[in-house]
C-alpha cells in the first residue's frame, strides 16, 4: 500500500492528494465509479431505477438489523439484509398482478420506517446519520479492499449477465423462447445491485447511492450509439465525474457524494439535447 | 406425460450446424399448393393446462405439419397464448408434445423459433440491432464487440428476412414492421422445427404487413418448417393459413380455412359473442 501512495505521490503531485485519506478517497473512487457505470446500464434498460432507490433506503434497516443482532459488522447486516430484500421485491414483483412501482414503494419506505424506528430508539440516530449522506473521507485499507473484491466479483459476473440482461429487457418470453433463464438472470442481477450498493453504500449515502447508478448511465444512454459505446461511455462518466466530484468537494470543503453527483447531473444535462432522434 | 425440452444453449451452435436445414423432414422442400409433407409434424395430444383452479386449456388435440401454416384463431382469453407457452416449454402442462419425424418415429428435440407480440421496451436505448442479434448468438458480452464470425452470421440472419440494412439501427428507431422483421431473422436463426409467430404484426401499418407475411410464406416454401400463427386478422389468415384451429378453451374447430370459417362453430365463437374479432 506504501508503495502505492508513493506512485501516487510522484505521478499526481497535487495539493489536494497530499493527505492519506484523499489518497484512499481518490482509490475508493476508482472503484466505487467504474462499478456504478457498468451496473448502471441495464438498471437504466431494465427499468429499475426505482428498484435501486428502495435498496439503498433498505441499508438503514440493514444497520438497524445488525444493531438489534448485537452485530459489530454494519457491512455483513447490510449485505445480507440488502440481498434478501432485494430477492424478496423482485419475487414480490413477479408474484403479484400490483405495478412494479407500487411494489417497491411499500418495500421501499418499509424499510425506511423500520430501520428509522429502530436506530432512532433513545434518540440514538444521529449516531447513524452519517450513512444517509455517506463520507469517501473515511475509507480505510481494508474498505478499499471490499470494494476491489466488489469490482471484481461484478466484473466477473457481467460477463455472463450482459447478453442475457440486454435480451431480457427487449422482451421476456423472447429470451426465455431462446434458452435464457431471464428470472435467474434478473435475480443474480439484484443480487449484484444490492451488493454493490451495500458496499458503497458508507462512502456514497443513503440518499445519493440512486444517482450514482443511473445518472452516468443515463447519460450514456443520451449519446451513445451501440451497447459496447454505451457501457464504455458509462463508465467513463462515472468515473470521470467520481475524481472531479472529489477535488471539487476538496476546494469547496462540501460533501464528496454530493458533489460527485452533481458532476454527473450537469453531464446528464449538457448530454441531453444531444439524443439520438 | 413427455415434455418438450426448450431451447437450451443451442441457439449458440456455430455458423453452419443447421442455420437454414430443415433436421427432421429428410424430404426435400416441397412448393406449390401441395407443400405440407404431411409426414414430419409437431402431435400435440389431450394437453391440458391449470393454474389452481384456472383451467384456460382443456384436452388440445392438434397436429401441425411442416410446410404448412396453421393459424389459432378464437377470443381474447381461448388460450391461445397458453397452448404457445406450452409449446416454448414455458409452462406446466398435461398431455404430450411430440415432434415426429418423416417416417412416424420421435424426432429431436424440438426446437422452436418465436416471435413475441408486441414489444414494450426502450425505445430510446442504445442497443443496436447488431448487439441485439449478436447478443442473442453468441455468448460473448457485447460490450467487448462483436466477433467477425458473429457478425457474418447475424447478416447471413437478417438477408433471409431482407433487413440486412437494418443492422446498425438503434432497435428503438425501428418502425413496427422493420422490429418484427429482425425478430423473425432471430427466431429463424439457428433453424426452429416451429415458428411460433404471437399476434406478430399487431400495431404494423398494410405495407409492413404484406411484406411480413409474404416473407413468412416465402420461408414456409423454401424452407419447409411448420409456422404456427396467432392472429386475430381473419383476411390474414384466410389468405396465408394452410390450416386454421379454432379455439375457445379446447379445440373447438379444425381444418382448411374455408371448413373451418364456414363451420358453425365459427359462426358462434365470432358472431354471437358480440361481433367479429
Amino acid at each position: 500500500m506504501e508503495t502505492l501512495y508513493a506512485a501516487m505521490d510522484m505521478l499526481l503531485p497535487f495539493e489536494w492528494l497530499r493527505y492519506t485519506f484523499m489518497k484512499n478517497a481518490l482509490l475508493a473512487m476508482l472503484l466505487i465509479t467504474p462499478l456504478f457505470g457498468l451496473l448502471g446500464t441495464m438498471a437504466v434498460d431494465n427499468k429499475m431505477a426505482f428498484f435501486s432507490d428502495a435498496l439503498g433506503h433498505s441499508a438503514l434497516t440493514g444497520i438497524a438489523i445488525g444493531v438489534v443482532l448485537g452485530w459489530e459488522n454494519q457491512m455483513a447486516s447490510m449485505l445480507v439484509f440488502g440481498v434478501i430484500w432485494a430477492i424478496l421485491i423482485t419475487f414480490v414483483k413477479h408474484h403479484s398482478k400490483m405495478s412494479a412501482d407500487t411494489i417497491i414503494s411499500v418495500f421501499s419506505s418499509t424499510s425506511i420506517a423500520l430501520g428509522l424506528v429502530v436506530l432512532s430508539r433513545g434518540g440514538a440516530f444521529a449516531k447513524y446519520s452519517s450513512v444517509l449522506v455517506g463520507d469517501v473521507l473515511s475509507v480505510t485499507q481494508g474498505d478499499l479492499l471490499a470494494l476491489l473484491l466488489a469490482l471484481a466479483a461484478a466484473c466477473a459476473v457481467w460477463v455472463f449477465l450482459f447478453n442475457p440482461l440486454m435480451i431480457t429487457s427487449v422482451n421476456s418470453p423472447l429470451a426465455r423462447s431462446r434458452g435464457i433463464r431471464s428470472r435467474m438472470t434478473e435475480y443474480a442481477f439484484t443480487i449484484l445491485v444490492a451488493v454493490a450498493v451495500m458496499v458503497s453504500i458508507r462512502w456514497v449515502g443513503v440518499m445519493l447511492i440512486n444517482s450514482l447508478l443511473i445518472l452516468p448511465a443515463a447519460a450514456s444512454h443520451n449519446v451513445a450509439r451501440g451497447a459496447s459505446q454505451y457501457m464504455r461511455l458509462s463508465v467513463i462518466i462515472s468515473v470521470v465525474c467520481g475524481v472531479a466530484g472529489l477535488v471539487l468537494s476538496y476546494y469547496l470543503n462540501t460533501s464528496a457524494g454530493a458533489a460527485v453527483v452533481l458532476c454527473c447531473a450537469a453531464v446528464y444535462f449538457v448530454t441531453l439535447p444531444m439524443r439520438r432522434k | 406425460m413427455e415434455k418438450i425440452k426448450p431451447l437450451r444453449k443451442s441457439q449458440y451452435a456455430p455458423e453452419g450446424s443447421g442455420d437454414t436445414q430443415h433436421r427432421a423432414c429428410a424430404h426435400p422442400p416441397l412448393s406449390g399448393p401441395d407443400a405440407g409433407c404431411k409426414l414430419c409434424r409437431i402431435e400435440v395430444d389431450k394437453l391440458t393446462v391449470a393454474f389452481g383452479r384456472q383451467v384456460p386449456l382443456k384436452d388440445v388435440s392438434l397436429h401441425i405439419h411442416c410446410g404448412e401454416l396453421t393459424a389459432l384463431i378464437g377470443t381474447n382469453g381461448a388460450g391461445k397464448t397458453t397452448l404457445l407457452r406450452a409449446l416454448l416449454g414455458q409452462i406446466d402442462y398435461k398431455g404430450t408434445i411430440r415432434h415426429l419425424s418423416s417416417d412416424g418415429r420421435p424426432a429431436a428435440d424440438l426446437r422452436t423459433g418465436y416471435v413475441p407480440q408486441q414489444l414494450e421496451f426502450d425505445r430510446s436505448s442504445p442497443v443496436t440491432v447488431m448487439d441485439f442479434m449478436a447478443g442473442a448468438l453468441s455468448r460473448r458480452p457485447v460490450f467487448l464487440g462483436v466477433s467477425r464470425k458473429t457478425r457474418a452470421r447475424v447478416m447471413t440472419a437478417l438477408a433471409r428476412t431482407h433487413c440486412e440494412a437494418l443492422c446498425d439501427r438503434a432497435m428503438g428507431a425501428l418502425s413496427g414492421g422493420e422490429l418484427q422483421r429482425v425478430l423473425l431473422a432471430l427466431a429463424l436463426t439457428p433453424q426452429p422445427d416451429l415458428l411460433i409467430l404471437d399476434e406478430p404484426v399487431s400495431g404494423v401499418d398494410q405495407n409492413g404487413l404484406e411484406s411480413f407475411y409474404q416473407t413468412v410464406d416465402e420461408l414456409k416454401h423454401k424452407n419447409h418448417m411448420a409456422i404456427l400463427l396467432v392472429s386475430h386478422d381473419l383476411s390474414v389468415v384466410e389468405r396465408y393459413a394452410d390450416r386454421v384451429v379454432l379455439m375457445q378453451g379446447t379445440v373447438v374447430k379444425q381444418g382448411v380455412p374455408e371448413v373451418v370459417f364456414d363451420s358453425p362453430e365459427f359462426e358462434q365463437v365470432f358472431y354471437t359473442k358480440g361481433g367479429r374479432a
